[in-house]
């Protein structure tokens, strides 16, 4: 089955290493790209002003955050019914990555907020749910570090992940549902975008952008926590090796 | 120069937001980066004294 190929890490970092450098370099052409287009070539808005340029970093990283969620989800769901070794491994390495674009929308949201709407936070649906999302995050982290046997802290992790992807359609529809203040989404209305293309363009290129970065830096995270568990492993070999020498003398 | 900076009266707005992000994910990158090289170097000495036999053992034969 093509899935358990990549099942070994040896395999899966041997991909992983030659999607490093194009997804490294594609990230850093696209955030170039999307700064200038965010600061040099699109317009004030009519209603927000130069505040819009905030907009720039704020959409973008509030997909990220929920993009990486759901990757989160999916992995740790692989990894629950499957029992698929890098699942999880994958699902710890990019918890990091989402808790910090949850973290950037929250304060760009709040930097927003407080000229435009006249307050730096407010309790509505949408605010309150993302605030939910990065906690999830950090329940997430914590548990999988909480337990001394790694395996049942990754279970433990990914059940909750599982349990908080209820989450992501709340934020999602929560401008449909509730009166909030934050506004309903402006790309995704049912026929064209409601925004100017010199606005989209940065929009788009900071968002693929994240999403790049995000490929890159779990890449890297992955090799790291995969490092970390060969060195537990060999090191309890040594102890054991060394244990079993012992009691033959 | 300065109008740009100003950004229209919300200078103090736009600004720190980018600010924050980018330091948020510069962090983020470096902490990984440096994290990730010295696990891997650890893990390299380790392998280089431990028999190789040990190994293969860990790996479920599979390599």
């Amino acid at each position: 089955m093509l899935l358990h190929r990549y099942a070994n890490p040896t395999r899966f970092l041997r991909l992983a290493n030659a999607v490093l450098p194009w997804a490294t370099g594609l990230t850093a052409i696209l955030i170039v790209a999307g700064l200038y287009f965010a600061f040099a070539a699109s317009p004030p808005d009519y209603q927000q002003g130069q505040t819009v340029r905030i907009m720039y970093v704020h959409v973008p990283s509030a997909w990220s955050a929920m993009f990486c969620y759901a990757f989160i989800a999916v992995a740790s769901a692989v990894g629950l019914i499957w029992k698929h070794p890098i699942a999880h491994v994958l699902a710890i390495s990019a918890a990091p990555i989402g808790a910090c674009f949850t973290l950037i929308c929250l304060a760009t949201g709040s930097l927003w907020g407080k000229p435009m709407w006249g307050t730096w936070w407010v309790w509505d649906a949408r605010l309150t749910s993302v605030l939910i999302l990065f906690f999830l995050y950090l329940g997430f982290i914590a548990l999988a570090n909480a337990f001394d046997d790694a395996g049942r802290g990754e279970k433990a992790a990914a059940i909750l992940a599982l349990v908080g992807a209820v989450n992501l359609p709340i934020i999602k529809f929560s401008v449909d549902w509730w009166n909030t203040l934050h506004q309903p989404a402006s790309l995704t209305k049912i026929g064209m975008p409601s925004i100017h293309p010199s606005m989209l363009t940065p929009l788009l290129l900071m968002a693929v952008g994240f999403t790049t970065m995000f490929v890159s830096l779990l890449i890297v995270r992955t090799r790291s926590e995969i490092a970390e568990r060969r060195i537990r492993a060999l090191r309890a070999a040594r102890i054991h090796r060394e244990a079993a020498a012992g009691a033959d003398d | 120069m300065n109008t740009f900076f100003d950004m229209g009266g919300y200078g103090s707005y736009v600004w720190p937001a980018w600010v924050l992000a980018i330091i948020v994910l510069a962090a983020l990158t470096v902490v990984s980066l440096r994290t990730m090289r010295a696990r891997e170097r650890e893990l390299s000495k380790l392998e280089s004294d431990s028999p190789r036999r040990w190994r293969r053992d860990l790996d479920g034969g599979d390599k």
